[in-house]
């Protein structure tokens, strides 16, 4: 069991409309030296959300406590550049459950399915309509429905489907993950092992 | 027989197929460093597995490494323990280990050729988005996450869906002082950071033919940069003499029979791809960056584009150019540089300090320049003292460091320092990508030369 359950998840929403959030934005190089999982949150998005000398930049959306939840909702090709799941995890141990874009980079997108983030891609003018709604009043709730692939606007009940390939859902839906699913198929990877020519 | 390279490298290794999910797919090789592995050991531990196939699995120690007094202990305690992680997890399993001192240490993905790790028609992956790199064998090469790390150590196996294929092709000549990295950028400065997300990319046509090997790890490697998962080209007999006799290249029969199998590995005259692409080589001037991710670069002599004639949100345009301290309209040649960077897994390799040397030799670096030459590992080091190239880079100014990632992503000490501005040959012009507060153009080792000879941004081609 890798990590926890996601069914439902009903919250308020952190809006950053920025395009092409890289990964060294979300979680810079210099703070990837760490052995274990653990920390990245107190560096998330560390250089927008603090001046050289450590301190919060106010107008950085983090430091605006008008704006808390669960759900980061950012602008289009969220998570683009390195491979590095320290993102994800940055995300994860910040306290977000799900990240919404119009689109996400391909690595990101996998590594937030493989620790239990849900990224959900939503048309960019739903993604509009969300940070609309969330300026104009940042209790606006989201809800998004694992099972039934449906994110929400609670207010106005306009809602989308978004995709998530099938054995995916059914990882996150479970909180299991692909070494779950590799380890009980060791033996055929071992025989196909043995017709590989390399 | 309508495959394509792509398909018929990644439809031999699928193990299982889940319907409507991902394809369980085989790896024949995978390549570690300190950074993205240790959590990774620590679920095995945590899980009580090990390691399925140690003799696939190669670690190297590249992305903290100092590049000045390897010989000494490593001083920030928290890239040493990283570093110890790497060299016990490979111990304990039995991980053959190139690290910090070692001969063959290096970039990972400079050394994985060098050494004949990475050969044409296999899957390579790597905790490293620039595993890209390795495509320009034929191979299917793509980074991965932690988990994914994890995945691979115990059970030499990925789930991931199968990638769309796109065909970019090139043909006509480059002309004189354009470079790989130029093609490159050209090419991701067209389709955008997200063009290709989604997609492994082949490259073909004149232009790639005529490449050195060096050239297509160069063009491979910054597939990453316009979201594609990854790149490759079709192995050819230029390919095959690069590899031939390297370490862990097959020898004798095996050799033969390898090259049998390899000859078969090219797209189908009649192979169906979901995007064809086709740019025209002759058009392609020197490239260079003006923003802050690497769909932001034009042709040298331009002038940087006004926000509305982009693609994107004007208002994430506008932050960037505030962010370089640049102006719409303004022409980039002419713009003071600070730093120079030569090195990475983009540009670390000995043809691109022969091209580097090649501008500087009789020159003198200007002295508002601060350059940080760094081999892609000890071989190229070994290399441009033997061919001569050390002698005229000092006498030109410059000194030479020793081989690791270095200011490509400045974990270690080589930080470009707040509000500079660095030419540099890597793969990233992201905000603070070089240091908190840096400013980066990406280039070629040409123009890379040329600005730290001049002090400012300029076309190498009026230095020759």
């Amino acid at each position: 069991m890798a990590y926890d359950k996601f069914k439902i998840l009903q919250s308020t929403a952190v809006p950053l409309p920025i395009e092409n959030v890289d990964t060294d934005q979300i979680i810079p190089a210099r703070f990837l030296k760490a052995t274990e999982r653990i920390g990245f949150g107190d560096n998330l998005f560390r250089d927008w959300r603090y001046d050289p000398n450590n301190k919060p930049k106010k107008d950085f959306v983090l430091n605006d406590f008008t704006f808390s939840g669960k759900i980061l909702v950012g602008g289009k090709n969220f998570g683009s550049g390195s491979s590095r799941e320290h993102a994800a995890w940055a995300i994860y141990d910040y306290g977000f459950r799900c990240v919404v874009s119009s689109f996400f980079a391909d690595i990101f997108r996998n590594n937030c399915l493989n620790i239990g983030i849900l990224p959900v891609q939503v048309s960019p003018k739903f993604l509009e309509e969300i940070f609309n709604h969330v300026y104009r009043n940042p209790k606006t709730q989201l809800n998004i429905d694992l099972d039934k692939q449906i994110i929400k606007i609670i207010e106005t009940e306009n809602s989308e489907t978004f995709e998530i390939n099938k054995y995916k859902k059914g990882n996150m839906l479970n909180g299991y993950d692909d070494i779950d699913y590799l380890m009980n198929m060791k033996d055929s990877i071992k025989e196909f092992a043995k017709k590989t020519p390399l | 027989m309508n495959k394509t390279l792509f398909d018929k490298v990644w439809d031999s290794h699928v193990v299982h197929q889940i319907k409507n999910g991902p394809d369980v797919l085989f790896i024949d090789r995978h390549m570690v460093h300190e950074v993205t592995s240790p959590v990774a050991f620590l679920g095995l531990k945590n899980r009580n597995l090990n390691v399925l196939f140690p003799e696939k699995t190669f670690a190297t120690a590249d992305h903290n490494t100092p590049t000045k007094n390897q010989h000494l202990p490593v001083k920030d305690p928290l890239s040493a323990n990283q570093l110890k992680a790497l060299e016990e997890n490979s111990e304990l399993h039995g991980i053959s280990y190139w690290g910090l001192g070692h001969e063959k240490n290096g970039i990972v993905h400079v050394v994985g050729p060098e050494y004949g790790i990475t050969q044409p028609g296999a899957t390579i992956v790597c905790g490293d988005s620039h595993t890209s790199t390795h495509g320009a064998f034929g191979a299917i090469a793509f980074g991965i996450g932690t988990s994914e790390v994890e995945m691979v150590l115990s059970t030499q196996c990925i789930m991931q869906p199968k990638a769309k294929t796109m065909r970019i092709t090139i043909d006509g000549e480059l002309s004189k002082g354009v470079t790989p990295k130029d093609v490159a950028l050209f090419i991701i400065s067209k389709l955008t950071t997200s063009g290709a997300t989604g997609y492994f990319v082949e490259y073909a046509g004149n232009v790639f033919n005529e490449m050195s090997m060096e050239g297509r790890m160069t063009v491979c490697n910054l597939s990453i940069e316009m979201g594609a998962r990854g790149g490759m080209i079709a192995p050819d007999q230029k390919t095959f003499e690069y590899i031939k006799n390297r370490e862990f290249t097959p020898k004798g029969n095996n050799w033969t029979k390898a090259m049998k199998y390899w000859s078969t590995l090219k797209s189908d005259e009649d192979a169906f791809f979901d995007k064809e692409l086709v740019f025209d080589g002759n058009k392609i001037q020197p490239m260079i960056t003006y923003g802050t991710n690497p769909g932001m670069g034009m042709s040298i002599s331009n002038g940087i584009p006004n926000a509305k004639s982009q693609e994107g949100e004007v208002k994430t345009y506008l932050k960037s150019l505030r962010y370089m301290n640049y102006n719409e309209g303004e022409s980039m040649l002419g713009k003071k540089i600070d730093f120079v960077f030569l090195g990475s897994c983009t540009n670390g390799r000995i043809e691109d300090f022969r091209a580097f040397t090649g501008i500087v030799k009789g020159k003198k670096k200007a002295p508002n320049v601060t350059a940080w030459l760094v081999p892609g590992s000890h071989k190229v080091e070994k290399a441009i003292k033997e061919e001569g190239l050390l002698i005229i880079l000092e006498e030109a100014g410059f000194e030479l460091r020793e081989p690791g990632c270095s200011a490509c992503l400045a974990m270690n000490d080589d930080k470009i320092p707040p509000g500079k501005y660095a030419v540099s040959t890597s793969n990233r012009n992201f905000e603070g990508r070089q240091g908190p507060g840096s400013r980066t153009l990406l280039a070629s080792p040409l123009v890379a030369a040329a600005a730290a000879i001049t002090g400012i941004v300029t076309d190498p081609r009026t230095l020759y």
